[in-house]
């Protein structure tokens, strides 16, 4: 990449080069000032973690804990309601996952390849699914599975993420369908693959990054969903993760290490799966309106 | 970007009147022949395969019913529920003892805290967009540039993207508390203040801080989306502009922020979406605070169905309603936006 408006003056102002070890050394400073910005209060979690709870609501505050407790992370992953959690949350996340590539990848491929009438319908469906998040249906969706009777169950939480992720996914894909050359398809053609093989064989491995994009954000999003889990689930062994941690806090009992113990376990691997995706994050959320 | 052109397509059929009935009159997505042209950005590279062939609609409904039924079923569907429950009479368990007529739109149109919900949920939104939006032109600004340790900072920067919102905000309650809160403890430390701040329960402190943690959450993916228009710069107006003498303020001023125009609007766009819809922040930070004083329509109108006292189902879903018409009115502005990015500029 190149330094976009570095070497702020102009060419007569200042000989070139000039400024040039000033920059080596305070660019990298800057950035790691706004890199603590951005981790600080992760560290601080972090810290809160690694203390009995004791230690975190105690007076005068101190920055390092004043003991260290190792055991937190032990004591989480060993804990039955956590285990519960930690089920939901990776049974729930798993297939929404698995039915969004299910219902994403034949939608984006007909819309990206093939002309037919309600296309342009069904794609401005899609967007406005992008825009409508779970928050503000939350009621309606509450009514339906209530008269379904589908409160408190696994399947609720499914379908529900896998509809809100639906878009992302069909954008993306939509996509990466619509950059491959139609040499390719023809040529396929000409092999005598019918639609679905030229898909499965040809079309789908020249999209995998696409794939795993989408892939990698559905699983995400359905982990750290919130609202629609805390209205559906009052079963407390049925809770996914980031609804069922907030009980190691309540009025009753205060477990301040087991919270954040609890919460950096279901932190960590999602912000490894993210910056794997990183690149491709933008044009996935910002489809069909950035050039 | 490898998506870019996706949205032609969708512009360049020629069924967007379809499109037209289902919002209102003036939103076209944008018929110009213009989303033709792709040349603009490299379109050698990828020819216009979408309108080659054409395949009858029963063919391709049969490889669009997955997803429409899931839209169907999990996004139309409650949207329908929401707005038959506004009309509804309900018990305190949820069941339907009739019809309500219109009285739960009065009641929530009479509900005393009514002006106090939509000053905040303003305040809310506004405050958060403006503010991601001016950081994130700095924060991407910076990023763009070369230098050691780039990778590691931006890192950094998707922490707070990827950890779940709850996770984060129940992470504030105990960084903003007033005893053992660690940004009071900074905050002594460096004699910024006398005595600790109440956060969270001091009137005048709960929207601050709220709108804090708003920003601090939005911050990453609006500079990823000003970082990909930065770098769609073209570095020969850059050299240009050089050469022509023009001093580096002159150039972001009348360079760099005009070609940014269009991640701008998109950035504000979807932030006030996303910031609009934001549950967990509000929810959680508020928790400590009686009543409505602190609400936005968002979490007012999940308490009156989940947790006031009336636990009136269908009055949140009046309440509801009128949350995705504002939805709905956002989702017009982001199609004319669109539209403008159509436009030659």
């Amino acid at each position: 990449m190149t330094t976009l408006t570095a070497d702020a003056p102009g060419p007569r102002t200042r000989r070139p080069g000039s400024g040039r070890g000033a920059r080596r050394f305070v660019l990298p400073l800057v950035g790691l000032a706004l890199a603590l910005v951005f981790l600080g209060p992760y560290i601080v979690m972090l810290l809160d973690a690694l203390r009995p709870s004791a230690d975190v609501v105690h007076t005068p505050t101190t920055f390092f804990p004043r003991t260290w407790q190792l055991s937190t992370f032990a004591d989480v992953l060993s804990d039955p309601r956590f285990l519960n959690w930690l089920k939901t949350s990776v049974i729930v996340a798993t297939a929404s996952t698995a039915i969004v590539v299910v219902a994403a990848i034949p939608a984006a491929y007909m819309t990206a390849r093939y002309v037919f009438p309600g296309r342009t319908a069904f794609l401005f469906l899609v967007l406005v699914t992008q825009m409508f998040s779970p928050t503000a249906l939350v009621v309606g969706i509450y009514r339906e599975f209530f008269a379904l009777n589908l409160v408190n169950t696994y399947a609720a939480l499914i379908i529900t993420n896998a509809a809100f992720n639906l878009a992302f996914a069909t954008w993306i894909l939509h996509g990466f369908f619509s950059s491959i050359p139609s040499e390719v398809e023809e040529a396929a053609h000409l092999d005598g693959c019918g639609r679905w093989r030229t898909l499965t064989r040809v079309m789908l491995p020249l999209t995998l990054p696409g794939l795993v994009t989408a892939v990698i954000f559905t699983f995400i999003a359905a982990w750290n969903e919130y609202v629609v889990a805390l209205t559906l689930i009052q079963d407390d062994a049925r809770k996914p993760l980031t609804v069922g941690i907030n009980s190691y806090v309540t009025g009753y009992e205060q477990h301040w290490d087991q919270l954040f113990g609890a919460s950096i376990i279901a932190i960590v691997p999602v912000v490894i799966l993210f910056a794997l995706i990183e690149k491709h994050l933008v044009g996935g959320l910002t489809a069909g309106s950035i050039k | 970007m490898s998506t870019s052109s996706t949205h032609d397509e969708v512009a360049a059929d020629d069924e967007s009147v379809a499109v037209t009935s289902a919002v209102g009159p003036s939103t076209t997505v944008a018929r110009t022949p213009r989303g033709l042209s792709s040349s603009r950005r490299g379109g050698s590279r990828r020819p216009r395969t979408g309108h080659g062939r054409r395949t009858p609609w029963p063919v391709a409904l049969l490889w669009l019913a997955p997803a429409l039924a899931l839209i169907v079923g999990v996004v139309l569907f409650p949207a329908y529920a929401l707005v038959r429950a506004s009309f509804g009479h309900y018990s305190i368990t949820g069941l339907r003892l009739g019809s309500a007529g219109w009285s739960n739109y009065s009641a929530v149109l009479a509900h005393p805290d009514l002006v106090t919900v939509l000053r905040n949920t303003l305040v809310w939104v506004v405050a958060v967009v403006v503010l991601t939006i001016v950081v994130s032109l700095a924060v991407a600004q910076f990023l763009s540039k070369q230098f050691a340790g780039r990778r590691l900072v931006r890192w950094a920067l998707i922490v707070p993207w990827a950890a779940s919102l709850i996770i984060t905000s129940r992470l504030f309650t105990l960084i903003y508390d007033y005893y053992y809160g660690t940004l009071n403890y900074v905050l002594l430390t460096l004699h910024l203040v006398d005595k600790p701040v109440d956060f969270l329960r001091d009137d005048h402190w709960v929207m601050p801080s709220m709108v804090l943690v708003g920003v601090f959450v939005s911050i990453p993916f609006t500079a990823y989306v000003f970082l990909a228009g930065l770098n769609a710069i073209p570095h020969d107006v850059y050299e240009a502009a050089r050469i022509d003498g023009a001093g580096p303020w002159q150039v972001y001023r009348r360079i760099t922020l005009p070609l940014l125009r269009p991640a701008m609007l998109v950035a504000s766009v979807l932030n006030i979406i996303y910031v609009f819809n934001s549950f967990p922040i509000i929810y959680t930070l508020n928790e400590s605070n009686p009543g409505y004083g602190h609400d936005t329509t968002i979490t007012f109108m999940y308490k009156l169905a989940f947790k006031s006292a009336e636990k009136s189902v269908g009055m949140s879903a009046a309440a509801g309603v009128f949350n995705v018409l504002l939805i709905l009115v956002v989702v017009v502005i982001y199609l004319r936006t669109v539209k403008w990015q159509e436009d030659p500029a």
